[in-house]
C-alpha cells in the first residue's frame, strides 16, 4: 500500500470530486464565521434566491470588530454594530448556532472551538480568516478561506480546492528556559521565511512539538499562514484526547471510545514522502522578537538587526523601508529598545496558558511607567478561568489592564489601537505596517517575553528578568 | 457573483516594486466593517496613498497621475497575511483586472480568481524587466491573453507563459463562478455527505 501523510489522509477522505485539470470539490465538516467576512457571503445566497444547505455544520460568534469594554452595552461604532446585528440576523434566519456577545462561550472563533471541543482530529475545518490554521493542532485541516468560498460552503457545504503541496517541520530536542512555543515558530519563520512555506500544508513534528500542551500546539498551528502554508497541523496524541475529553462538544460514551480509536489512525506513515522537509534542533532556539514589518523579519532577542549585506534590489528597498517604518537601523541590536505598549492576547496567545504565565511571572511586580498594558483574554471561559484562579487580581495589582473577549489590538479593527509611532510588543500574530493601527510599530514575542518587558519597560530578555 | 470577464486584456500597468506587500497594505482592517461590496476602492492601499489627515501622499504611485491602467505589476508575494476577500474587491473597484508578481501567496490567489482579477505569476527576471520598462515609460502596454496563457510587453514583444488550470481558466473567460458548478452537483455532494 502507498504509504501516505497525515495531510493526504484526511484530505482524500474529503473530495466529494476531482475536476480534471482542476481543483477538488472538497467536503467541510465544520464551518466557522464571524461578522466580518461572512455578511457579504449571506447577502449573496439571497441574491441567488438559495439558503444555507447545512445550519448545523455552521457555529458563529462575532470577535473581530467587537468592543472590549462595556460588552453589555450597545456597540458604540455604527459600522461595528451594523456588523454584528447583521451577524445576528443571518443566524436566526437560517438557523445558525451563535454564541454571541455577552454569552458564556463567546470569544475569538479560534479559542472558543478547540475550548467547546467542536474541533476534532480528522476534520476538515474552514473559516473566513487565516488564522484558521490554529485548529490543525487538534490533526485536522484547517485553513482560512475568502468571502466567496464561505458563501460556498454556506451554499453546499462544499469548496473548490486544489491539494498544497506537503512539508514536514521537525523540531527535535528539548528547547531552553525562557522559551516558548511562540519563540519556536517565530524562529522558524525567521528561518525559512514569511514565504517560505507558501504552496505547502505543514505537518509538524519532533519531540519538541509533542511534548508541548495544546495550548501551545495551538500557538504554533496559528501561525502557520505567517511563512505562507495553507495551514498546519500536528497528528493527535494522548495530549489531543485528553485535552478533548469531557468537552462539551466532544463525543461522549461509545461514541467518545469510537472516536478515538479512530484518532489514533490519524498519523503520518513511516516511509511518506514529503515534498519538503525542514529539521531544526530545539536546543538553539533562544527567546524571539520580531524587528520589521512581516513575521519572518525576527532574531533572538539577545541579536543585533541586520544588516544589508548580500541585499539588492527591491529586496534591500522593500528591507531599509521595513526598518524605516519601524524606526529602526541595519545592525543594530534590539535589547534596550524603549517600548510604550504590550498587548497579550488574539487566537494566537489569548488562551488561559498563556495568562497564567504572564500572571505567573509579573507577581509582585509593577510594570514600568511607560507602559500601557492591555490584556484581552481569547474567549469568556479563559476571562472566567482568569478570575477564579486569581490571575486578574495579580495582573491588576501589577497594572495591566484586563479588558473582555476579542480580536482587540491584534488588528485594531475596534477602538483598541496603537497610536502612531508608538511601539507595541504583542503576542499576537502580525507585525505588518499599520496592524495594529495606522502608525503603530509592533514587535511580536511571547507572552513571556511581554511580561519581562511591561515590567522592565524596555526590550529585555527574559531570562535575565528571571534571575532578578 | 458574475464578474466582468475577459479573454485578452491589454493596458497600461501601474508599477508597485515592492515585495510582501500584504493585505493589511492593500485594505487596512479597519476599513472591513462594510456589510456590502460596495465602494472598497476608495481605500486601496489606504495608508500608502492618504496621509492621516487624508492628503493624498504625493510619492504614493497611485496618486502620480503619469501611472494608470487596468494591470498592476508588483514586488515578490504579493497579498499575504489576512484572508480578506475585501483587498481583491478593493483592487477589483479601483480598477485593476490583472496583477502581475514573481510571487503571490495562496489564499489571496485563490481569492483573486474567485472574483475575476487574474493573478499572473511570471518568473523574477522577467518581473523587473515589466517593472523597468513600465516605469520608465508609462505609457508602454502589457497584453495578458488567456486563451494562450502568455503575458506580453508589448514594446518589445518579449513574452512569457503562465500557469492557470484549465477550470479556472474557462471560468474566468465565462465570467462563472464556483457556486454555478457546486450547485450543479448537488446529488453528489449529498451522496457523500451521507456517510459523514
Amino acid at each position: 500500500m502507498e504509504k501516505t501523510t497525515l495531510f493526504d489522509k484526511i484530505w482524500d477522505a474529503h473530495v466529494v470530486k476531482s475536476v480534471p485539470s482542476g481543483p477538488d470539490v472538497f467536503f467541510i465538516d465544520k464551518h466557522f464565521i464571524h461578522e466580518v467576512t461572512s455578511p457579504v457571503a449571506f447577502l449573496n445566497l439571497e441574491k441567488r434566491g438559495i439558503g444555507v444547505k447545512n445550519p448545523s455544520r455552521t457555529v458563529a460568534t462575532p470577535d473581530h470588530n467587537v468592543p472590549t469594554v462595556d460588552q453589555d452595552k450597545t456597540i458604540k461604532d455604527k459600522l461595528s454594530r451594523m456588523q454584528v446585528e447583521r451577524l445576528r440576523e443571518n443566524c436566526a434566519r437560517y438557523g445558525i448556532e451563535l454564541h454571541d456577545l455577552g454569552s458564556a462561550h463567546h470569544g475569538i472563533v479560534h479559542v472558543i472551538g478547540p475550548e467547546l471541543g467542536i474541533t476534532q482530529p480528522g476534520m476538515t475545518i474552514v473559516c473566513g480568516d487565516s488564522h484558521t490554521s490554529t485548529h490543525g493542532a487538534f490533526g485536522a485541516i484547517a485553513f482560512g478561506i475568502g468571502t466567496s468560498e464561505v458563501e460556498m460552503v454556506l451554499a453546499t457545504q462544499c469548496i473548490m480546492q486544489s491539494k498544497a503541496k506537503k512539508m514536514r517541520i521537525t523540531i527535535d530536542g528539548v528547547a531552553g528556559k525562557g522559551v516558548t512555543s511562540k519563540d519556536l515558530i517565530l524562529y522558524v519563520i525567521a528561518q525559512i521565511s514569511a514565504a517560505g512555506a507558501t504552496g505547502y500544508f505543514v505537518e509538524y513534528g519532533g519531540s519538541a512539538i509533542q511534548s508541548l500542551s495544546m495550548e501551545a500546539r495551538m500557538t504554533v498551528c496559528n501561525m502557520s499562514i505567517e511563512m505562507g502554508a495553507r495551514g498546519g497541523l500536528i497528528a493527535p496524541d494522548e495530549t489531543t484526547f485528553e485535552y478533548l475529553k469531557g468537552k462539551e462538544y466532544a463525543p461522549k460514551g461509545e461514541a467518545w471510545d469510537k472516536a478515538v480509536a479512530y484518532w489514533k489512525t490519524l498519523k503520518t506513515d513511516e516511509d511518506a514522502v514529503f515534498d519538503k522537509e525542514y529539521h531544526f534542533d530545539a536546543a538553539d532556539i533562544e527567546p524571539m522578537i520580531t524587528y520589521g514589518t512581516n513575521p519572518g523579519m525576527g532574531i533572538k532577542i539577545i541579536g543585533n538587526i541586520p544588516t544589508t549585506e548580500g541585499m539588492e534590489g527591491s529586496n534591500k528597498t522593500s528591507y531599509l523601508k521595513s526598518l524605516a517604518y519601524m524606526g529602526f537601523e541595519p545592525g543594530e541590536a534590539i535589547m534596550g529598545k524603549k517600548v510604550d505598549f504590550v498587548f497579550v492576547g488574539s487566537c494566537t496567545n489569548g488562551r488561559i496558558e498563556d495568562i497564567r504565565s504572564v500572571a505567573e511571572f509579573v507577581k509582585g511586580h509593577k510594570k514600568a511607567e511607560n507602559i500601557t498594558a492591555w490584556i484581552v483574554p481569547g474567549s469568556r471561559e479563559v476571562e472566567k478561568m482568569a478570575h477564579e484562579e486569581g490571575l486578574v487580581k495579580i495582573l491588576e495589582e501589577a497594572g495591566f489592564e484586563l479588558r473582555q473577549p476579542g480580536c482587540s489590538a491584534c488588528l485594531a479593527m475596534n477602538d483598541d489601537k496603537i497610536p502612531s509611532g508608538k511601539y507595541a510588543v504583542s503576542t499576537s500574530n502580525r507585525n505588518f505596517e499599520g496592524r495594529q493601527g495606522p502608525g503603530a510599530r509592533t514587535m511580536l514575542a511571547s507572552p513571556l517575553t511581554v511580561a519581562a518587558v511591561a515590567i522592565a519597560g524596555e526590550i529585555c530578555d527574559p531570562r535575565e528578568v528571571f534571575e532578578n | 457573483m458574475a464578474y466582468d470577464k475577459f479573454t485578452v486584456l491589454t493596458s497600461t500597468a501601474v508599477p508597485l516594486p515592492t515585495d510582501n506587500v500584504d493585505t493589511d497594505q492593500i485594505i487596512p482592517a479597519r476599513f472591513l466593517k462594510a456589510t456590502e461590496r460596495e465602494g472598497f476602492g476608495d481605500n486601496l492601499f489606504r495608508d500608502w496613498r492618504y496621509d492621516v489627515e487624508g492628503n493624498p501622499k504625493r510619492d504614493f504611485v497611485l496618486n502620480d497621475p503619469t501611472y494608470n491602467g487596468k494591470i498592476l505589476v508588483s514586488g515578490r508575494n504579493f497579498g499575504s497575511g489576512s484572508s480578506r476577500e475585501h483587498a481583491v474587491w478593493a483592487l477589483y473597484d479601483y480598477g485593476f483586472r490583472c496583477v502581475v508578481s514573481s510571487f503571490f501567496a495562496d489564499i489571496f490567489k485563490n481569492n483573486c480568481l474567485n472574483i475575476g482579477v487574474l493573478p499572473v505569476t511570471v518568473s523574477p527576471g522577467f518581473a523587473d524587466k515589466l517593472l523597468d520598462t513600465i516605469t520608465a515609460n508609462p505609457a508602454a502596454t502589457i497584453t495578458v491573453d488567456i486563451p494562450s496563457q502568455k503575458i506580453t510587453l508589448d514594446s518589445t514583444g518579449e513574452s512569457e507563459s503562465f500557469d492557470i488550470n484549465e477550470y479556472k481558466k474557462d471560468n474566468i473567460q465565462h465570467g462563472f463562478d464556483d457556486i454555478d458548478y457546486l450547485l450543479n452537483m448537488s446529488e453528489e455532494i449529498d451522496a457523500f455527505a451521507a456517510d459523514k
